[in-house]
């Protein structure tokens, strides 16, 4: 170690001390959370990230609201359509603090058979808010057909992304294929947490012929290509399978392929902290193994699980996307951002209808936040560093 | 203290600051060193004094974000004329002249022998680019060179040493291959940096056998950094005790042991276990160095020390003063000559 | 040095076995036998099926047999005659359908590998040197990016912003007329420009780890204290780095082409489907969507050895460089 690094670490940690010290006697003691969180606070980039994901996380919970339209709501009018403009100033009245949208004349190509959009500048239609829309059952609870934002007018076009070749507006399916997407990469860890934990924390603690087994085990995992062992296991899902199984045996498939990492982290910290000098001292002092593991082993790693966590969620956003976009993840009639992005496969169809990139605009910004996220977190894990 | 020829380094004022986030971290903070040819100067003090800093500040290989000020005056021996003076803190740290001083004119061995040297390079490798870099251009004669050097420092089997990773050698060995490389290229200074605080006691007794007994065949002069008392009984001439980055008494080995006059010093010496004293209790200096990063106004060890008034002591700063001739203390309570 | 690696080649039979079992599992998974969704197939194209060519088929690979039986005489069938199977989607042995497919991607997968460390390495080292400078921060932003944004989004948006700015469709590895051609030196050539948009794509998140990795080992390495030691000996800065830190680094580095290199197959199949390259990913799909099994698992156990033998070279090549191995002390 550098005389530098030393330097840092030694006189760092006694700036605290010293600090303490010269404080009255009454002076708390900071908690490890707490030094997390002081630490985390000063990442700018991971601040945001967390605002950022907390916002995405937001719009998929109350989806429903938020959206103009339903997803499955098809505008036979206005198929393909280009996003609507929002107006602010027309020729004949002038400015309105109102935004408004015009409708949509379309013209199709005799020879091409594109569609062409062009706005009709003849009628303002008014955007308000909390207007009366579609009927929906907001989490499935009560039926109510408030949402957010809208026009009064019915049928008349206000697709801010959009919409796609069947006339549904591309942002109410973002939004509801959010609530796919990122619960998904929520679930997913769940499912794998609970396999990393237990399998790398039986690994750790009884050591032995398990350890060995379960090491194999990761090696074997570890140099089976990912995407297409996902991909032949998805394919394999019957096909008679409802949604919600398809659902579900997704995240069953990612979690059995993508615990090897955790477990790895939960086994190297539970072989470091069964070495150490306060394990011996409770176990000395007559606790039992579960008391050990709950009271001691447990809160010293929880901030290292939490960041391989952070990590590993995009990871499987990602593998949900992927693999619905090829078309043997979630099939439609479930809109997920993958499914979402299957329209886009189509280099012509993407090259006239731009706006079909939109859901990876969101699957990107949601990854990239998620890795922020967990960079400012890794740092923040080390209060003491 | 500059008076004689026999002085061959030269440091005034020597100030190392690391500009961090939390503030200014003064490591070393205004040191005066003189070191005479063929004499060793021990730098003494508990760590985080500063004494390590100190000597990489001579070498001027201190890492970013510190800056060295100051004077580092050499008189360089192989410049030709005898009484050309260099002062290596107005040198470019990267460039060619100090990288020609380094390992040539003042060669440094460390704390760690095992991280110190290259685990994946063989010992040869390793002595043979220090003496082709000041000795010789000619390999083969460096290789000799290097044989020499190892079996003058005692090293068994020094032909297969040569080709051995430094994970096949014993810690003293590897101290022992350390010197040699430092002395492989005659250096005028050797800087010592706690040396044998990593060695078991027998291989610590050997080594400080090795480097006086070079010191007396070559004529080198050392810098002896340690925090050990005892050793520096055994090995210096002058003595500087460090505290905060400052000199807090500079004197001869004999008045450090026999008549300190600084508190600091004192209970450094009442900290040693002795022989002699068994049924006296060993004394401990309470607490830890501060953090050199925003001090209060005042002496370095005034919250540490048993003496400390206030009002006096932590009143303003505490100048160097030279209570005999070659004493200098650094406390107001100290009474001047 | 030869026990080492026959060591380590002894401990891949284990690893080897358990991929073919798991392989085996997958291509039983879907409902049925290969050969009654073949017979099916052949029905509705409305060829008669000879019932003593359905018998003999049957006998080659064992269908009439438990399903263990099933296993070994796949494997045998593999070991011995290196027949992996039918597919019937194409009505040929699967080693004649992934023949020329799995040697361009291999092909890819190697240069990916290759353009990954040429890239990586120079801006890791630049990146550690000049630490918190300007283009260190765009390098970390880049490699944020890279290791975020999944190729097969990157090679979406790249053909799409290519398409719509020039009218060229980049995908594919060759123009029409060498599509089904053989192989020749204008066919090659014809592959060169077209063949760095998917390494660059595919390599893009190993390069970005890679990066980050180099960066964060050299650092370290950088505050060691031999450095220091030879910046004492007045060992000039460039020497100095690429003499200790860097050849240091190097050796953690190689140890990461054990997931580099799984890493970039995977991504090698996903970014193929989108680009449409004649390698083996879109047939993977495609054998996937129709169930054809032994073509789509015979895929995924090449894949799956080819990666495990790329790990053992990597294992070699790191006992070959590191001299702390390669005489038993690794301790500190």
């Amino acid at each position: 170690m550098s005389v530098m690094v030393k330097l840092r670490n030694k006189w760092s940690g006694k700036t605290a001390l010293n600090k303490r010290r010269e404080k009255s006697e009454g002076y708390e003691v900071a908690s490890q959370w707490q030094l997390m969180w002081w630490k985390f606070r000063k990442h700018k980039l991971a601040m945001m990230a967390l605002f950022v994901l907390a916002f995405l996380y937001l719009l998929a919970v109350f989806c429903e609201f938020l959206s103009p339209a339903l997803p499955q709501q098809r505008f036979t009018a206005y198929k393909n359509a280009p996003p609507t403009k929002i107006h602010f100033y027309d020729k004949k009245t002038g400015f309105s603090f109102r935004p408004f949208v015009y409708d949509y004349k379309q013209k199709v190509n005799p020879k091409t058979f594109l569609r062409t959009f062009t706005e009709v500048k003849t009628e303002k239609y008014p955007i308000y808010f909390f207007v009366k829309g579609p009927k929906y059952k907001f989490w499935g609870l009560f039926e109510t057909d408030i949402h957010l934002f809208g026009l009064k007018a019915k049928n008349k076009p206000l697709f801010l992304m959009g919409t796609d070749d069947l006339g549904r507006d591309l942002l109410t399916r973002i939004l509801y294929g959010g609530r796919i997407s990122l619960s998904f990469g929520l679930l997913g860890i769940v499912f794998t947490l609970f396999l990393g934990l237990i399998l790398g924390g039986i690994s750790g603690y009884l050591g032995g012929v398990t350890d060995t087994i379960i090491q194999r085990l990761i090696d074997l995992l570890i140099c089976l290509p990912t995407i297409p062992l996902w991909m032949a296991l998805a394919a394999a899902l019957p096909r008679d399978w409802s949604s919600a199984q398809i659902y579900f045996g997704m995240l069953l498939i990612f979690s059995v392929i993508g615990w090897t990492e955790l477990a790895r982290v939960v086994r190297g910290k539970i072989l470091a902290l069964r070495e150490e000098d306060f394990t011996m001292a409770a176990r000395l002092a007559g606790a039992s193994d579960m008391r050990i593991i709950m009271k001691h082993l447990v809160p010293s790693f929880a901030s290292y699980i939490i960041v391989v966590v952070t990590l590993a969620i995009p990871g499987t956003i990602l593998g949900e996307t992927a693999l619905s976009f090829l078309g043997l993840g979630l099939q439609p009639p479930v809109v997920s951002w993958g499914v979402l992005l299957q329209d886009a496969q189509n280099l012509e169809t993407l090259a006239h209808h731009p706006w079909l990139l939109w859901p990876a605009a969101f699957i990107i910004v949601t990854v990239l936040m998620f890795n922020f996220l967990g960079d400012g977190l890794r740092d923040a894990a080390d209060p003491y560093k | 203290m500059n008076q004689a020829d026999d002085v061959i380094l030269e440091v005034k004022n020597l100030k190392t600051y690391f500009h961090l986030d939390e503030g200014v971290l003064k490591a070393v903070d205004g040191v005066d060193l003189t070191i005479k040819k063929g004499k060793t100067l021990g730098i003494v003090g508990e760590s985080g004094s500063g004494k390590s800093v100190t000597s990489q500040s001579i070498l001027r290989i201190i890492p970013s974000p510190g800056k060295v000020e100051g004077e580092i005056l050499l008189r360089r021996r192989k410049h030709g004329k005898n009484d050309d003076i260099v002062d290596m803190a107005k040198l470019h740290p990267q460039g060619k002249e100090i990288r020609d001083i380094r390992g040539g004119e003042i060669a440094m061995i460390f704390q760690e022998p095992m991280k110190a040297f290259s685990p994946i390079h063989t010992i040869g490798n390793q002595i043979v680019e220090a003496i082709l870099l000041h000795n010789t251009d000619d390999k083969k004669e460096a290789k000799e060179i290097a044989l020499d050097t190892l079996k003058k420092v005692g090293m068994s089997n020094a032909e297969q040493r040569l080709n051995e990773y430094p994970h096949q050698l014993s810690g003293g060995m590897r101290q022992r291959a350390m010197i040699a490389m430092a002395l492989s290229s005659n250096p005028s200074i050797l800087i010592a940096d706690e040396p044998t605080t990593a060695l078991d006691v027998t291989v610590q007794a050997q080594v400080l056998h090795l480097i006086n007994e070079l010191k007396r065949n070559i004529g080198t002069s050392v810098i002896f950094i340690t925090h050990d008392l005892g050793v520096i009984a055994e090995m210096s001439d002058e003595v500087a005790v460090m505290y905060l980055g400052k000199v807090v008494e500079y004197t001869d080995v004999d008045t450090l042991f026999h008549g300190a006059l600084h508190p600091y010093t004192q209970a450094l010496l009442q900290s040693i276990p002795s022989v002699s004293k068994r049924s006296s209790r060993l004394e401990s200096i309470e607490g830890t160095v501060p953090v050199p990063i925003n001090l209060p106004r005042g002496c370095g060890f005034y919250s540490r020390c048993k003496h400390a008034k206030e009002g006096v002591c932590n009143a303003g700063d505490v100048p160097l003063v030279e209570v005999k001739e070659g004493h200098y203390v650094r406390c107001l309570l100290v009474d001047k000559p | 040095m030869l026990n080492f690696i026959g060591y380590r080649v002894l401990q891949l039979i284990p690893l080897l076995i358990a991929i073919s079992i798991i392989v085996f599992f997958i291509i039983q998974l879907p409902p049925g036998d290969f050969l009654t969704s073949y017979i099916q197939q052949l029905e509705l194209s409305g060829t008669d099926v000879a019932q003593s060519a359905i018998i003999s088929l049957k006998q080659q690979y064992g269908l009439d047999q438990p399903l263990y039986m099933q296993y070994f005489i796949w494997l045998k069938n593999i070991i011995l005659h290196g027949d992996l199977g039918r597919s019937f989607q194409w009505n040929q042995p699967v080693t004649q359908v992934i023949g020329e497919r799995l040697a361009l991607t291999m092909a890819i997968s190697i240069s990916t590998l290759i353009f990954v460390w040429i890239v990586a390495i120079p801006i890791g080292i630049y990146s550690a040197t000049h630490q918190y400078s300007f283009l260190d921060y765009l390098f970390t932003f880049i490699g944020f990016i890279g290791l975020a944004v999944p190729g097969f989004l990157i090679a979406l948006i790249l053909v799409y912003v290519v398409f719509v700015n020039t009218g060229v469709s980049i995908t594919g590895l060759f123009s029409p007329e060498f599509q089904s051609a053989p192989w020749s030196w204008d066919k090659f050539m014809n592959m060169l420009p077209r063949i760095w948009l998917p390494i660059v794509v595919i390599g893009m998140a190993g390069t970005a780890g890679l990066i980050r990795l180099t960066r964060g080992l050299l650092l370290d390495e950088l505050q060691k204290q031999y450095v220091i030691t030879a910046r004492a000996k007045g060992v000039g800065e460039k020497k100095l780095l690429f003499k200790y830190p860097v050849r240091m680094a190097i050796n953690p580095l190689i140890s990461t082409i054990g997931w580099t290199l799984p890493g970039i197959i995977s991504g090698e199949a996903i970014v193929s489907i989108v680009l449409n390259l004649p390698t083996t990913g879109p047939i993977l799909l495609k054998a996937l969507m129709f169930q054809d099994m032994y073509l789509a698992g015979s895929f995924i156990l090449i894949l799956s050895v080819l990666t495990v033998i790329g790990t053992l070279l990597s294992d070699i090549l790191l006992v070959m460089i590191d001299p702390r191995i390669k005489f038993g002390g690794v301790q500190e």
